[in-house]
Parts: structure tokens; C-alpha cells; sequence
């Protein structure tokens, strides 16, 4: 479902990818990890459709067409979903105003009908309870005031209601406790399906103790530079970074 | 970030063109163009004025030559020549249309996105309409219920000659006519606008609206306003409309008048949608309007304005809390974008004791225009315990547009508190890539960023017109785009 080849980009001058190709199938949960500063969040932003970065060189396929041709709103409604690293606030707006807008926007430009109030609200529920987020938090404005943990269940929240073929979550267990972690993390697990791939982007292996990756890619100088099981992500964690950036420069 | 390059529907902002030109045809009945005692004799003989209206007229024209326009606030125009504009023209009937296939395409297209009714927008571009949900038939039954509570809701016009003893008493009471250089041009060739009386301990029973009588009398362009609750009465009064307004009259001095007596409320929703001139604000409305109430004792008056029209907008609706435990509330929402300027804002004048205001200003800058807030805050000697709180938000959506704050407070009374927040922030980036992210086009992601910002104004608003309102901000910033 997603092909990436020979991705290289840059931003004000800078290379930041330099060949980095990856590959996934549908239902797949692929894992990204790498040192600060390998490019791991500039990943997620080119796959949004962020347009501070220049593509010098490679491609995109996302579901059989060219993602790169398309805008972030016209990615949105293809089914690209980014969990943000930061998710931002928007005072005066709810949620649900918010996630209505949304939804009725992808629908629109599907073509499709405006969904039901109550068919809306019933999904509210539903999706709320997935990452046990109360109905103060659904009726106030976007993000505002949310503690950290509270921004990133939001965001899995919205990746439930708008049910996208491609999550990627940009660093979603950086700032959790233990608690929220494990909310995320069972939300994001219900919502795995055969048609639904993930790709997790992160720091550290505690996350894949609770979402276990299909695959684990290694992301260091702007390219994968090393790919396996989910034992690659433990071996990671056991000896750090420093191995790879040796390796590399060998 | 550089608007201009990056952002193409910010960038559309500042080319946006205002879709519905002039292509009224004028009729005449005019006088020729020019001010002097002739002319104003002339206004009053052709409205069949009494002579007390003719000598107020004259006394107020007399005033204006000898007072200065004032040049302090912060837009930038050519001179007018005064002795070149129209002063009267008879209330010209507009085309009748047959049916609103008739209607310019795109302006019918702005209605329906404003959720305008079809028997609205009949009315608003003059379609003949049919007799079972006539306008007429609607005012008529309107004018009835408020008859049988004893409620005055007529033309100035009519009220000079039904109701002069109100209008004797109360006319340039709380809007004297030296008051400035507008409002004493406005005291000499006024040519209508709506009077409203509510009598002691009426609570009106729906909200008054100009829509009600705008095709009556036409809106002038000098329009005077008063509004008189009498004591313990209630009224919610709503001006203008959230369809765009054509005007072949550039200059529009508008004067309006509350006085809310004990214990009266008076809420007053303005939305302002005059035609803005092109793209360099050539031929757009010039709005210098003086707006002011008086509370007397437990007397409330709050003011909501939605500014997005006009090519320059100088406003100031003011409370003046003359009796204690009066309250006044101001809360604008001003969008300017083109080369449009508005510097706008409020007076609250405390002089009774434990007075409170609140003033909640929402500026939203555009292309490259300049949006000001201007607002005083004045604490008399006598205004014991008076209470003010302020707060002035200001969003940039672009580089080239301007957001300034200009707070003037005097206190004179040292138990009183005054508090004033202001904030100026730019359209995020980050909050626009968000809405994107989740399948939302740059306009409707701009609309709902726009009307969260301007929400806590927007709440202020009657219903109805909260709704209009909400998309009329979303609409006056999309620009060409879609």
C-alpha cells in the first residue's frame, strides 16, 4: 500500500533524507526508529504533505498513485492520517466541531453525504471509549488546556473517527506516563485491521512492548540502514544508537 | 513565514475583489450636489418637516462649519470635498424583479451560502413576492403584536411628525450635536433612519430588526437613530444585514442614540457589510458612525458589532453609565482585509457608582489592510467602585496587513478597577496544516480557526444572526478561492 523509493529532500539547503526507501502492505505495523536527528519526524511531515520540504529525488506511491501529487487535504481524504508529535490548539473550536468539519469534508469530496447527527454522535461514543477520553475533554475546544498525555489520546481519538488506510503516529509515546501509554497503545490495537497500516514512528522500544511492529526499521544519516523483526527494536534498546552510527561510518 | 509565497489562499486575501459591483441605476430626485442652509431648508421642506426639526437642523449646520474633520485616527484617506456630495435624494425605488432568477447569480450565490431564505432573499433584492408569504404581510402582522404592547418601531421620518414630543426630548441627548464633526453633519441633513420607543416595563417580544423596514424608506445615508427604553423594559435590536450592501454613497455618517432608563436593557447587534472598493479601496464606503447610549440606574446597554464591509470603518459605540449599578458591554469582531481600514473600538464612561463594563474587541487583519482598536476606559471622580475589564485580541492572517491597540484609560476614582489583556497573534501555520491534515480545505479551515477566535463575540449575537454572522466571516476572508 505504500512504496517509497530512493526518497531524498531538503529543507533550506539541507539534505535531510537521502535515500530512504521503504515498503508496506496493508494490515502491516511498520516501526521507525533512529537517533535524534535522522530524519524520523521529517518522514511523517513529507508523508502529511507539508510543503517546507523540497523532494529533490525519488517517489511516493500510497494505494497506487503518486502520493507527491497530491496536497495534504487531498491525502487526508485518501486515507493518510498523521498522529502528531505536537498537536496543536485551537481555541474556540471543539472537538466535535471540530472532528464534524472534518469527517463531512472527507465525505464531500468522496461525494458522499454528510454523515448523520446520530450516526456521528454514536461513533463519538464509541471512539471515545477507545482511549477512555471523558466528554469534558470531546466539548472543549481542540487541544486547548489538554495535559500532554490527553493531546496524544485526542489524536488517536481522531484516527478512530476518521478511520484512515495509513496511520502514522510521529512520536506519540514521547511525553506519556505509563497510564496514557497503555491507553494509546490499546486504542491503537483495536483499531489494527487487515486493510489498516501503521506506521510508528519513535524514540525508544517501550512503545512496541505494547504495539508490536510487524517491522522494525533502523533510521539513521536520512536512510534505512538497517531493517528486521521486532528483535531489532529490543537489540536497539539493549545497546543504544551509537552501534549504528558506528557501523556507518566504518 | 512569507504569506505571499507560500500560502496561495492568503495570498488570494489581498486580491479578493468584492463580487457585486454597483450596477444600480440612480434615479433622481435630487438636490444638486453642495451644503449650505439652502440645501438643509430644502431636506426639511421636502420631508415636510415642523419647524422645530428645520431650526435643530440649521443650529447643527451652523455648528459643523465652524468645527474641523478630525484626522487622529489611524487610516489615511483623501480629503472629501463636502461641497461635492449629494445631500438629498427621494428614497429611489429600486428595479422590481420578477422572479430571484433575475437576481445577480453571485450575489444569490453569497446568500445561500450565508443560509439566507429564499423569502428573505426575495426581499433583500426586491423580487416582487407573492401574497401569501409577502414581506408586507409579515411586517404588517409584525407591526400589530407590536402595537398591541404599546412598542414604537417606525422611520425617524415618522416619528419627527407622530411622536416629537419623544423625539423632542430625547433627540442629541445623548449625541450632542458638537459632539464631532460627523455627528454635526449628521444633525444637519440626516435624512431618516428608525425610532424605536419602549414603554415602562416592556419586555419587547421579538427582536427588532431593520430588515423589517429597510425597503420602506430606504436606508439613508445619513441615518439617525434612537432608541428609548423606558424604565424596566427590554429590547434586543438588530442593524444591518449580513448580505452585501451596495451603496452608490460613499460617505455614510451615521448617527445612533440608546437612552435605557432604570433598569432598562438594551442589547444592540450591528453587522456591517458595505461594499469595501476594489483592491485598492477605490469607490468603497467611507463609515463614520457615532453611536452611543446613556444608562441610568441599573440600566444595561451592550453593543455586538461584526464589521467586515466599508472601505474605512470609524466606530465607537459607547455607554456613557451615568446611574449606579449600570453596566455596559461592548464586544466587536472587526475583519478588514483588501486595503481596507477600520479603526474601531469603544468608550465606557463610568460615572455612576459600581458601574462595570466589559469590552471584548476581536481584530482580524487580512491582505494589507489596518485593523486598529481604540477604546477609552474613564473612571469620573464619582464612579465609586466602577469595575472594567478588557480584552483586545488582534489576528494577522497575512504579513502586509496591520493590527494596532490604542487603550486610553483615565481614572479618577482610586477604588476602581480596571483590568485590559491584549494579545496579537498570526493565523498558525501549524493550526492551518492541522485542519488540512484532517481532510479540511484551506477555507473551511480558515473559517473554523476565524470563528473559534471570534467565537466568545459571536455568542453575543441573537441566534439567528449568529449563524449568518459565522459564515459571513468565513466567507469575507476566502477571497477568489473555490
Amino acid at each position: 500500500m505504500l512504496k517509497i523509493k530512493n526518497l531524498h529532500a531538503r529543507v533550506e539547503g539541507q539534505e535531510i533524507l537521502c535515500g530512504l526507501s521503504l515498503e508496506m502492505g496493508s494490515g502491516e505495523v511498520h516501526a521507525i526508529m533512529g537517533p535524534n536527528g535522522s530524519g524520523k519526524s521529517t518522514l511523517a511531515s513529507i508523508l502529511a504533505g507539508r510543503d517546507t520540504y523540497e523532494i529533490t529525488e525519488g517517489s511516493i506511491e500510497f494505494m497506487g498513485v503518486d502520493l507527491l501529487a497530491l496536497d495534504a487535504t487531498e491525502r487526508a481524504v485518501a486515507g493518510v492520517f498523521i498522529a502528531f508529535q505536537y498537536p496543536v490548539e485551537i481555541p474556540g473550536v471543539s472537538n466535535m466541531n471540530f472532528l464534524r468539519t472534518s469527517i463531512n469534508s472527507i465525505r464531500d469530496q468522496k461525494g458522499e453525504e454528510p454523515m448523520p447527527a446520530k450516526d456521528f454522535l454514536a461513533k463519538v461514543k464509541q471512539c471515545a471509549k477507545l482511549v477512555e477520553l471523558d466528554g469534558k475533554l470531546r466539548d472543549r475546544s481542540v487541544n486547548e488546556g489538554f495535559s500532554g498525555g490527553e493531546k496524544k489520546r485526542n489524536e488517536v481519538f481522531q484516527l478512530a473517527m476518521l478511520e484512515p488506510l495509513l496511520a502514522v503516529l510521529d512520536e506519540t509515546d514521547s511525553g506519556l506516563d505509563i497510564d496514557a501509554l497503555r491507553i494509546v497503545s490499546s486504542g491503537v490495537n483495536a483499531l489494527r485491521s487487515a486493510e489498516r497500516s501503521f506506521l510508528i514512528i519513535t524514540h525508544y522500544q517501550r512503545l512496541l512492548d505494547h504495539i508490536v511492529p510487524d517491522r522494525v526499521h533502523v533510521l539513521a544519516g536520512g536512510r534505512i540502514v538497517r531493517s528486521g523483526d521486532k528483535s531489532l527494536a529490543l537489540e536497539l534498546e539493549d545497546k543504544g544508537y551509537d552501534w549504528i552510527n558506528e557501523e556507518l561510518a566504518q | 513565514m512569507a504569506a505571499s509565497e507560500d500560502n496561495p489562499i492568503l495570498d488570494e486575501f489581498t486580491r479578493k475583489e468584492y463580487e457585486f459591483g454597483f450596477t444600480t441605476d440612480i434615479e433622481s430626485d435630487r438636490v444638486a450636489p453642495g451644503l449650505n442652509e439652502e440645501t438643509i431648508r430644502l431636506i426639511s421642506e421636502k420631508k415636510e418637516e415642523p419647524k422645530w426639526m428645520l431650526d435643530w437642523r440649521l443650529a447643527a449646520y451652523k455648528i459643523w462649519t465652524e468645527m474641523e474633520e478630525p484626522d487622529w485616527a489611524h487610516v489615511d484617506y483623501e480629503p472629501l470635498d463636502y461641497q461635492k456630495i449629494c445631500y438629498y435624494a427621494a428614497p429611489k425605488s429600486k428595479p422590481v424583479l420578477d422572479s430571484l432568477d433575475d437576481v445577480d447569480p453571485e450575489l444569490r450565490k453569497t446568500m445561500d451560502k450565508l443560509g439566507i431564505s429564499t423569502e428573505e432573499q426575495k426581499r433583500l433584492s426586491n423580487v416582487a413576492v407573492d401574497f401569501v408569504m409577502d414581506s408586507v404581510s409579515v411586517s404588517t402582522s409584525f407591526k400589530g403584536t407590536l402595537a398591541k404592547k404599546g412598542i414604537i418601531f417606525c422611520s425617524m421620518s415618522e416619528a419627527v411628525r407622530d411622536h416629537a414630543a419623544l423625539v423632542q426630548k430625547y433627540l442629541g441627548t445623548v449625541v450632542p450635536v458638537k459632539d464631532n464633526f460627523f455627528s454635526a453633519l449628521n444633525s444637519a441633513v440626516f435624512t431618516d433612519g428608525s425610532f424605536c420607543y419602549i414603554p415602562k416595563g416592556v419586555k419587547c417580544p421579538m427582536e427588532l430588526s431593520t430588515y423589517f423596514r429597510i425597503n420602506e424608506s430606504g436606508t439613508g445615508q445619513f441615518e439617525r437613530t434612537l432608541l428609548i427604553a423606558d424604565k424596566g423594559s427590554y429590547v434586543s435590536y438588530l442593524e444591518g444585514c449580513t448580505a452585501p450592501q451596495r451603496d452608490e454613497n460613499q460617505l455614510h455618517a451615521a448617527v445612533v442614540e440608546i437612552v435605557a432608563l432604570d433598569e432598562a436593557e438594551v442589547k444592540y447587534s450591528t453587522v456591517q457589510n458595505w461594499y469595501p472598493g476594489d483592491e485598492n479601496g477605490v469607490g468603497g464606503v467611507y463609515n463614520f458612525v457615532t453611536k452611543r447610549g446613556v444608562c441610568e440606574t441599573r440600566a444595561k446597554i451592550s453593543w455586538t458589532q461584526v464589521e467586515t464591509g466599508s472601505a474605512i470603518t470609524w466606530k465607537y459605540p459607547s455607554c456613557i453609565l451615568k446611574g449606579d449599578h449600570s453596566v455596559g458591554e461592548f464586544y466587536s469582531v472587526a475583519v478588514t482585509s483588501g486595503a481596507q481600514q477600520a479603526d474601531t473600538g469603544t468608550k465606557m464612561i463610568h460615572l455612576g457608582q459600581h458601574t462595570h463594563s466589559t469590552i471584548i474587541s476581536k481584530g482580524i487583519s487580512a491582505g494589507r489592510s489596518q485593523n486598529s482598536y481604540r477604546g477609552l476606559v474613564r473612571m469620573a471622580s464619582s464612579a465609586e467602585q466602577g469595575r472594567n475589564f478588557s480584552q483586545c485580541d488582534s489576528l494577522l492572517m497575512t504579513d502586509t496587513s496591520g493590527a494596532h491597540t490604542f487603550p486610553y484609560i483615565e481614572i479618577s476614582n482610586p477604588s476602581a478597577k480596571v483590568e485590559h489583556e491584549a494579545t496579537t497573534s498570526r493565523i498558525g501555520e501549524d493550526q492551518m496544516f492541522y485542519c488540512l491534515q484532517r481532510g479540511m480545505t484551506e477555507e473551511q479551515a480558515i473559517g473554523l480557526i476565524v470563528n473559534g477566535y471570534a467565537k466568545e463575540v459571536l455568542n453575543k449575537l441573537p441566534m439567528e444572526f449568529a449563524v449568518e454572522a459565522q459564515k459571513l466571516l468565513a466567507i469575507s476572508l476566502e477571497g477568489s478561492v473555490g
